[in-house]
């Protein structure tokens, strides 16, 4: 019996639609069936904004500015536009949304598992069962973090940490630090490690570089306003590639003008090529590190000049430059690891479908959809990069691919169901 | 117009490589590919390679032809160079790659190539191979490719090209990153 059986809708039954996960894309859907008059119900494994309660580190902030933070019916209107929305303050944020759009939560419920019956999904949670016309995923790309095969070859007296168990530079035991990874959470890890006096070694594969400010303004004011970020998945040449990309090393911060692999550097950070496995007591990088960099600068470069266009039509101040990444003529191949007592896997995430009984995963693991709609009639995802467009990963790019899903969901259940032979 | 009027830019079938990569999507175990070579020693230092034979998409392949390599070492290593050295090979294998990938990424991405010379060099400390200092490695220091490149495009553009047929080339991968070499003898 569930403690919030006594209000109808929440309760298990019959329902036209399920959405799992109440996060910013859980929330910002609710809104929009809310909109609609659709029925439905928001289960949710913790609380409102779990992942960001329990699996963020404490110094985190969101890599978009306030200014741009919005959900269906709701702008930010606060009075710092351009700073940086530490997680707390997006929790909150999430609550005061949830409590005002009225979403219809269950907490505490989590979704074991989802499977098709005749027409509809039966989705089994520990709060009874619902049997939906339509399912949409928002439980995120982010459930678990990914961890190189590698790892099993580092020695037991390492201590291995994923970004979930990082909370500070406490969480990491004193002596030498391996960072593997270089994306937005390897940089700033690597930046707070080195500002706690920590010995970092950071492992860099592909990356994306690109500065915090240019011209003026935020970056990803630029990018917005150039229309990257609301360049559709069908426009994208190369999809696979573009929803793997590891995100931007930016903080969210503007202390600095750009977080790269020069600033570690500078901060007293060893800078290797990508990791590749532990043999004979030594970690073991790639010798690719020339080329990753290489590749990064012509990639930001690429983005500037693009930007360039628009800023010299704005008039926007002039453009600064920013110096080659540094590589050393003799990069680090291999790092003992007598030296080494914490290795921490900025490695990135992937999404957890463990309990997802419906056959639309590919030989990765990663769900068959075009732009959002599952290869299942019914079942729906949002949230995951490069979705439906460039800028599906962040808050603020939840709402326009919401309202297609909606818009999309409400087509499919005012479809009449047709009838099993 | 004749029949093949329009020809291929850069010499590469663009289409026929893109249709594989849809194709091998579909066909992962066509995918899979075991390349071999066979040696047999001649004579002191030398020794001779021959390759024909591969697997591939399903099914046992053929070069047109058989071809043949000596190994050997020169005269100062008190050898009869023959032909030369397997470290030389090593470069030969990168310099192939790298250029045939820059041919290809030129190709896909509409870039006419005029010329495309390179140039290798790789250092390497004897007292390795020799056993005089046990703190070198037997391998190369280090590899230095300098690339000289005529082509219809921008020197960011054919930068990013090669970049991109570093990152795609399968022995710029085995030079730079460890790989697992297993030695037996046959009974």
């Amino acid at each position: 019996m569930s403690r919030l059986s006594h209000i109808p809708r929440r309760t298990a039954g019959a329902i036209d639609v399920v959405v799992i996960g109440a996060g910013h894309a859980g929330l910002a859907i609710s809104q929009l069936l809310g909109a609609r008059g659709v029925e439905h119900v928001v289960l949710e494994r913790g609380e409102v904004a779990n992942s960001w309660r329990r699996e963020r580190w404490n110094s985190l902030t969101l890599l978009t500015p306030n200014w741009q933070t919005r959900l269906p019916g709701f702008a930010y209107d606060g009075d710092d536009p351009d700073g940086y929305m530490s997680v707390s303050e997006l929790i909150q944020l999430l609550d005061d949304y949830a409590a005002n759009t009225k979403a219809p939560i269950v907490t505490g419920c989590e979704v074991t598992s989802v499977r098709q019956v005749a027409e509809r999904y039966r989705v089994t949670t520990r709060q009874g069962t619902w049997n939906a016309r339509a399912v949409v995923l928002a439980t995120g790309a982010c459930n678990a973090p990914a961890v190189p095969k590698a790892a099993s070859e580092l020695p037991a007296a390492i201590t291995q940490l994923t970004p979930f168990d990082y909370r500070s530079p406490e969480s990491v035991p004193e002596g030498g630090v391996l960072i593997v990874g270089a994306s937005a959470t390897g940089l700033q890890l690597a930046d707070e490690l080195l500002k706690a006096g920590r010995d970092v070694t950071l492992a860099a594969g592909e990356h994306v570089r690109m500065p915090r400010r240019y011209r003026g303004k935020d970056i990803f004011y630029w990018m917005t306003h150039c229309g990257i970020h609301d360049e559709s998945y069908a426009e994208v040449e190369d999809i696979a590639r573009g929803r793997r990309l590891p995100s931007p090393q930016l903080v969210g911060s503007s202390d600095l003008p750009i977080l790269d692999l020069n600033y570690l550097k500078d901060q007293g950070a060893r800078i290797a090529g990508r990791f590749m496995r532990a043999w004979n007591g030594q970690a073991q990088f790639s010798g690719s590190l020339g080329n990753v960099c290489a590749l990064a600068d012509l990639k930001m470069q690429r983005l500037l000049k693009l930007i360039d266009e628009t800023a010299d039509r704005d008039g926007a101040p002039a453009a600064e430059t920013f110096a080659p990444t540094r590589v050393d003529d003799d990069p680090l191949l291999s790092l003992d690891l007598e030296n080494v007592n914490s290795v921490i896997w900025a490695t990135g995430f992937r999404p957890d479908y463990s309990w997802l009984d419906v056959d639309v995963l590919d030989r990765k693991g990663q769900l068959r959809h075009d732009g959002g709609i599952v290869n299942s009639e019914g079942l729906y995802v949002l949230g995951l990069p490069l979705m439906r467009r460039r800028k599906s990963s962040f808050i603020f790019g939840i709402e326009d691919d919401a309202r297609d899903i909606a818009d999309h969901l409400v087509g499919y259940l005012t479809t009449p169901v047709r009838r099993a032979s | 117009m004749t029949n093949q009027a329009t020809a291929l830019p850069n010499g590469v079938n663009v289409e026929a490589l893109l249709g594989a990569r849809e194709a091998l999507t579909e066909m992962p175990a066509a995918a899979k590919f075991v390349w071999r070579a066979e040696n047999e020693w001649k004579s002191g230092t030398h020794a001779e390679s021959r390759i024909q034979g591969f697997f591939g998409l399903g099914e046992e392949q053929r070069h047109v032809r058989e071809f043949c390599f000596d190994s050997d070492h020169p005269e100062i290593f008190a050898s009869e160079d023959n032909g030369p050295t397997p470290v030389e090979y090593v470069l030969v294998g990168l310099a192939g790659c790298l250029t045939a990938g820059i041919a290809s990424v030129a190709a896909n991405r509409g870039i006419e190539l005029r010329s495309v010379k390179a140039t290798l060099e790789a250092d390497m400390d004897l007292y390795g191979i020799l056993g005089i200092d046990a703190d070198v490695r037997n391998g190369f220091n280090g590899i230095t490719v300098n690339y000289t490149i005529d082509a219809d495009a921008s020197e960011e553009d054919i930068a990013a090209v090669v970049a991109q047929s570093q990152k795609r080339s399968a022995v710029f991968d085995i030079i730079t990153n460890p790989t697992n070499v297993t030695v037996r003898i046959n009974q």
